[in-house]
């Protein structure tokens, strides 16, 4: 069994947001395995399954604020592929709560840590990987 | 281009239920295009699979590989040590993909992961329309390049039926243009409308000769 | 013994046909009962074939009914459910039983139906027909074969005044005159203007085909909303919806009636073409108060 939850983190902010949260002593669970990603718009369906695969609970796909994306509209593409794993998910049985876009701005580390807070309690509702 | 799309994971569960070895083969050609049975189909499909499995506490080892065209023989005989490794293959290309495969390694059993649908072209992103129903005997010269055998619901060749939805909609879908309309639009606009006037006996049904086999000459 | 129907169109002012629709299933007595109500009040009963895909008693067998309790049916066939040979056997043998008269349609899309899986053929479309059932009035089939005993149909075909855009349909019209008939029924039509251009079009291509006007008449307002949203071809007017919205609940039907009764004496009065077809799917036996209220019983 398993509670790890992978977060795919845009080095643009979600990345710095994780980093800032850690100089200013926020603590958040540590489940949590952050992969750093040019854009959130880099991270591909075949990422997400993969992470499940290797045994994750959960997957985070954590980028921009929406109008904020660097490569302007990665971190809209990455919430279509998001959405589409969902359904790729369901249609296996799982539960589609699994796997979530969210949308995180640098400077806002309190943010962050609510979200990896929020996916755990999500796990306990869904259960842990097998 | 053959459009085609992916089975319900349901039913490519159940065809694939028994094995435990498997090798997913994908197509670079067609149906890489429409999404439904390229390198990254079959990267998806292959860990949807896997992660089923886990679910299910059965184990799955699975070889994904895709070829430039899963029609040609020579193309499919680069997978040969790939299939002796597998109990099973499930193809992603479309039909004619899936006989090459299946008559390429006859001790094997070769599923389809894809449901072959139709000759079409990609409308836009993600939408890909029906164009061509492969007939052998073509009538575009008369309709001003819209094929009423397949974008007319019911294929016909003098005109349209009395079901027109308003604004030239389709009787059986109000979502479709009525080819007919199309057809008298495009000839209109070519001064070309005696086309449309004139009358067309019953079709020919048996230009191909089922199943087709057609002997080209080389230029 | 009933007048033929092609004497009637050659000799009759105004002439008028009803639509019989089968039943669903091997009991007859219910049609029986309306052709026997109808035979004598009617110049043709004319019998759907799979009416709107839903698979039903054939109208080969309904028509020979009619004619077996001495009305003049006319032969509904649609390109939908038949190929060329199915089509040329089933009028060999209407012809040999004495239904001489073919209303030849496309056919409603399968997607309407109660079969939706079923595979449509339209091997044939409704002008091709219309040529089919002439080559084998000239004694051969479709491929020249000579027939050992030759057919003689009276042909009629569809149109939807109402299309829109209507050119298309008068394009396709007008090939169904090429072909030659010898009476166009008109889809259901409630706008007199749009008819009366429609009648001229048609008079401008062919002096002499018999145009019968379709009444469907409507039992209510939500019906005519349902038609105008979901039946192709088919607009019932604001004024129309109007009238029937103000009728007291349980009226519907005799309001219905009533309008259809008023449309059909303004069709014959003002002479706006040669005849009505009647079209009361499931209340065929409500037809004669139609007739009645036309002043034409």
């Amino acid at each position: 069994m398993s509670n790890k939850i992978i977060a795919f983190c845009c080095e643009h902010s979600a990345y710095l947001a994780a980093d800032l949260a850690g100089k200013q002593g926020l603590h958040y669970p540590e489940n949590v395995r952050l992969i750093r990603v040019p854009c959130a718009g880099r991270v591909d369906v075949t990422h997400i399954l993969k992470a499940f695969e290797k045994g994750a609970a959960a997957v985070l796909v954590v980028g921009c604020e929406e109008g904020a994306c660097q490569h302007s509209t990665g971190n809209t593409r990455a919430k279509e592929r998001v959405n589409y794993s969902q359904t790729l998910l369901q249609e296996i049985g799982m539960d589609n709560r699994r796997v979530e876009m969210v949308n995180v701005a640098p400077g806002a580390p309190h943010k962050f840590v609510r979200i990896i807070k929020e996916m755990n309690e999500k796990i306990k509702e869904v259960g842990e990987a097998k | 281009m053959i459009v085609a799309e992916r089975k319900p994971m349901e039913e490519i569960k159940q065809m694939v239920a028994p094995y435990k070895k498997l090798l997913l083969v994908g197509c670079g050609t067609c149906v890489t295009v429409c999404w439904a049975g390229g390198e990254k189909e079959v990267g998806i499909l292959a860990s949807q699979l896997r992660l089923a499995r886990q679910a299910e506490g059965k184990e799955i080892s699975i070889i994904e590989a895709t070829v430039e065209r899963q029609c040609e023989k020579e193309m499919v005989s680069e997978l040969r040590d790939k299939v002796k490794q597998v109990e099973a293959v499930l193809s992603l290309a479309c039909g004619a993909g899936v006989q090459t495969m299946a008559g390429m390694f006859e001790e094997t059993p070769v599923f389809p992961a894809l449901n072959t649908t139709f000759v079409g072209m990609p409308e836009q992103e993600g939408i890909w329309t029906e164009m061509c129903g492969l007939c052998g005997d073509c009538f575009l010269d008369r309709t001003g390049g819209i094929c009423p055998m397949v974008r007319c619901a019911k294929g016909l060749l003098n005109g349209p039926c009395g079901g027109t939805r308003r604004g030239g909609k389709c009787e059986v879908d109000p979502e479709k243009d009525c080819a007919w309309v199309l057809i008298y639009r495009r000839l209109e606009k070519q001064g070309r409308l005696d086309l449309m006037k004139k009358y067309y006996p019953p079709k020919n049904f048996r230009a191909v000769k089922r199943p087709g086999k057609i002997q080209a000459v080389k230029a | 013994m009933a007048v033929s129907f092609k004497e009637t169109l050659k000799t009759k002012d105004f002439i008028v046909t009803a639509e019989a629709a089968p039943v669903k299933g091997s009991n007859v007595s219910k049609m029986i009962e309306d052709i026997e109500l109808l035979k004598d009040k009617v110049d043709a009963l004319n019998v759907t074939d799979n009416q709107s895909s839903v698979m039903r008693y054939p109208s080969l067998g309904t028509c020979l009914l009619v004619k077996e309790h001495g009305g003049e049916p006319v032969l509904q066939i649609t390109c939908r459910d038949r190929n060329r040979l199915a089509i040329q056997a089933d009028l060999l043998f209407a012809y040999s039983r004495g239904i001489d008269n073919v209303l030849c349609l496309t056919g409603d899309s399968i997607d309407v139906g109660d079969h939706k899986e079923a595979k449509p053929v339209f091997d044939l479309d409704s002008v091709q027909l219309i040529h089919l059932v002439h080559i084998m009035n000239s004694g051969k089939d479709l491929v020249g074969n000579e027939l050992d005993g030759a057919v003689d149909f009276c042909v009629g075909a569809s149109a939807t005044p109402s299309s829109d855009p209507l050119e298309p349909q008068l394009v396709k019209v007008g090939k169904k005159l090429d072909g030659g008939i010898s009476f166009i029924q008109t889809q259901a039509v409630y706008d007199f203007d749009e008819l009366r251009s429609f009648v001229k079009v048609i008079r401008g291509m062919d002096s002499k085909v018999k145009i019968l006007a379709g009444i469907v008449p409507v039992v209510g307002a939500r019906m005519a909303a349902y038609m105008n949203e979901n039946v192709p071809g088919i607009f019932v007017p604001q004024y129309l919806i109007d009238e029937l919205s103000q009728t007291p609940k349980g009226k519907g039907v005799s309001k219905g009636i009533e309008i259809a009764a008023r449309m059909i004496k303004q069709i014959k009065e003002e002479k706006i073409c040669d005849g009505v077809h009647i079209m009361f799917i499931g209340r065929e036996s409500r037809i004669p108060e139609i007739l009645e209220g036309a002043g034409l019983l």
